[in-house]
């Protein structure tokens, strides 16, 4: 699961029905432990090395790590607010796709179903840059002229692989609610819309949300994408502080420790979405 | 049975009935006549159409052909308010479908609140009083997952007579029962039978049919082969397919 999380998550399909096998407990937390132990001695060997290697009239590495840490730190929190943001707009735009996906009138579906597709298997990075230069940077409704800023241009252009992504999560687990559920609803003269929301999706809640966190862990690490398009986030930041230095032995400490922030933030996620599989799934 | 109470007017006409799927014919010139208060059990070999004509009934399969009326009402007129076929029409499964993310109580509460609007307190008096009546009192609060096959198969009786029914369809209902839970279903629908509600039950329990059906009929290959008071149908078929049936389940 970790693993998966990390390649490039838009081109993996929709796996969400047939959840993971119960694996041995302790084998995750072995493994998350084992990765965060590698970031930590890769973080300190080399914040060692620029340490040792330092020109003498240089600052220590550690002080001038400090000295950004705390800024880098903000560009992350910055990431974490993209990413909520990114999330819920797609979780909206998504849950309605999907059950469009799921509708008994064709060209409602179709459609739905064409954008879902259309979205989920593009690049993410292009579809940023698509929503960055596309959208205007002001609205004018009513006269009124409503500012429409980089980073809102970035949580719309993130949240149209979440919503389509989202629209799959909600059609495959629709789709994973017996029929006998839709019949004997129909039978006790239930109409479609109330079957859908009071019967099937409360059911398919509980199997939509372990694929939900995952894309969700997915998303936060996409997020490094919006510095490409210049906003200042945690990389961009980074990046900065790299150049402001120029000094080349601080390069694998600081971005090591960006590595670390990500993932103290998304390995609990990733594990969480393990457990409460493994329960659905003893449960189901 | 028949002679415990008096049977009323045909609540359930089915003439000429036809079902295709496709190209494959599932039902083929199906007749039948259900009066108010009678008791009817469809027996046959699997796959001769029982369920389908089951679901024929209360609207959730179109014929192909033929009518089909309930309490005088065409059920494949378009202009059909299934909202009132349906509440007439109540109808079990095989395999229960309660509502998982429910308690009984309000599997049993759900339709009648939110189909037919009906006040929740009143509505709740009556599930209580339904639960109680299949021997249910002390599960309220339970879980399908929690409850055994024979308790939800018991809820889901309770759930379709929350809607006061005219005529009850029961489709094998004890079919995934062990012979323990089976029995204590098979006496709620007993009851219900002598209480004078109109039962079509479609089922693989020889004995139970025998014992509580006025009129069985028995159908193969989409068609009713053969019909009548049980003493007959089950003492002295007249057709053949109906003798070989029953050598090979009695
Ligand atoms: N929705 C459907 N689509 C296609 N074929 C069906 C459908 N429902 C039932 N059938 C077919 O119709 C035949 C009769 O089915 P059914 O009414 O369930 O029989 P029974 O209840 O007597 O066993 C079977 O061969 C079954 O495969
Ligand atoms: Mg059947």
């Amino acid at each position: 699961m970790s693993a998966g999380a990390t390649d490039l998550p838009v081109l993996l399909p929709y796996r969400a029905p047939a959840p993971i096998a119960p694996s041995g407990l302790a084998a995750p937390v072995l493994l998350g432990g084992g990765t965060f132990a590698a970031f930590a001695i890769l973080f300190g060997a080399s914040l060692a090395l620029a340490q040792v290697t330092a020109r003498p009239a240089g600052e220590g590495a550690t002080t001038v790590l400090l000295r950004w840490a705390p800024l880098i730190f903000q560009g992350f929190l910055f990431n974490i607010l993209i990413s909520f943001l990114s999330m819920a707009l797609g979780t909206l735009i998504g849950v309605l796709v999907g059950i469009a996906q799921v509708s008994l009138v064709a060209p409602l579906r179709k459609t739905a179903w064409g954008l879902t597709q259309f979205f989920r298997n593009a690049p993410w990075l292009v579809l940023l840059f698509y929503a960055m230069f596309l959208l205007p940077f002001e609205f004018r409704v009513f006269g009124l002229t409503i500012a429409f800023p980089a980073w809102v241009k970035a949580i719309i252009g993130l949240a149209l692989p979440v919503a389509a992504n989202v629209s799959e999560i909600v059609r495959g687990g629709v789709r994973s609610i017996p029929s006998g559920q839709w019949e004997s609803a129909e039978a006790l003269a239930f109409t479609r819309r109330q079957t859908m929301w009071m019967i099937i999706l409360p059911q398919a809640f509980k199997r939509m949300i372990p694929p939900w966190m995952n894309l969700y862990a997915i998303l936060t690490m996409a997020t490094t994408l919006i510095s490409v398009v210049g906003i200042q986030d945690g990389l961009t930041i980074t990046r900065a502080a790299l150049v402001a230095e120029s000094r080349p032995e601080l390069m694998i400490p600081m971005y090591t420790l960006l590595l670390l922030m990500f993932f103290a933030y998304c390995y609990p996620i990733a594990r969480a979405t393990m457990a409460l599989e493994r329960r659905f799934n003893v449960k189901a | 049975m028949a002679s415990r109470h008096q049977l009323g007017e045909p609540v359930v006409v089915v003439a000429g009935v036809e079902k295709s799927f496709g190209s494959f014919k599932v039902l083929k010139d199906v007749g039948l006549i259900v009066r108010r208060g009678e008791t009817v059990c469809i027996i046959g070999p699997s796959g001769s159409g029982k369920s389908t004509l089951l679901r024929c009934i209360n609207g959730l399969v179109p014929i192909s052909k033929g009518s089909i009326t309930v309490a005088g009402r065409e059920v494949n007129d378009p202009r059909l308010d299934k909202l009132s076929l349906r509440r007439d029409v109540g109808i079990v499964f095989q395999q229960y479908n309660l509502f998982p993310h429910k308690s009984a109580l309000q599997n049993v509460m759900m339709a009648p609140i939110h189909v037919l609007k009906q006040d929740k307190a009143e509505v709740e008096e009556r599930a209580r009083r339904l639960l109680a009546k299949v021997g249910l009192s002390d599960k309220l609060a339970s879980y399908p997952g929690e409850l055994s096959g024979g308790q939800q198969q018991r809820v889901a009786i309770a759930r379709s007579l929350a809607m006061n029914p005219k005529v009850m369809l029961f489709d094998e209902v004890t079919a995934a029962l062990d012979p323990e839970t089976k029995k204590e279903v098979l006496v709620t629908i007993q009851d219900l039978a002598a209480e004078g509600m109109t039962c079509i039950l479609v089922t693989h329990e020889m004995g139970f049919a025998r014992e509580v059906a006025d009129h069985v009929y028995f159908t193969d290959g989409g068609l009713i082969v053969e019909h009548g008071p049980p003493a007959e149908l089950f003492g002295a078929p007249r057709e053949e397919r109906t003798k070989a049936f029953l050598d090979k389940v009695l």
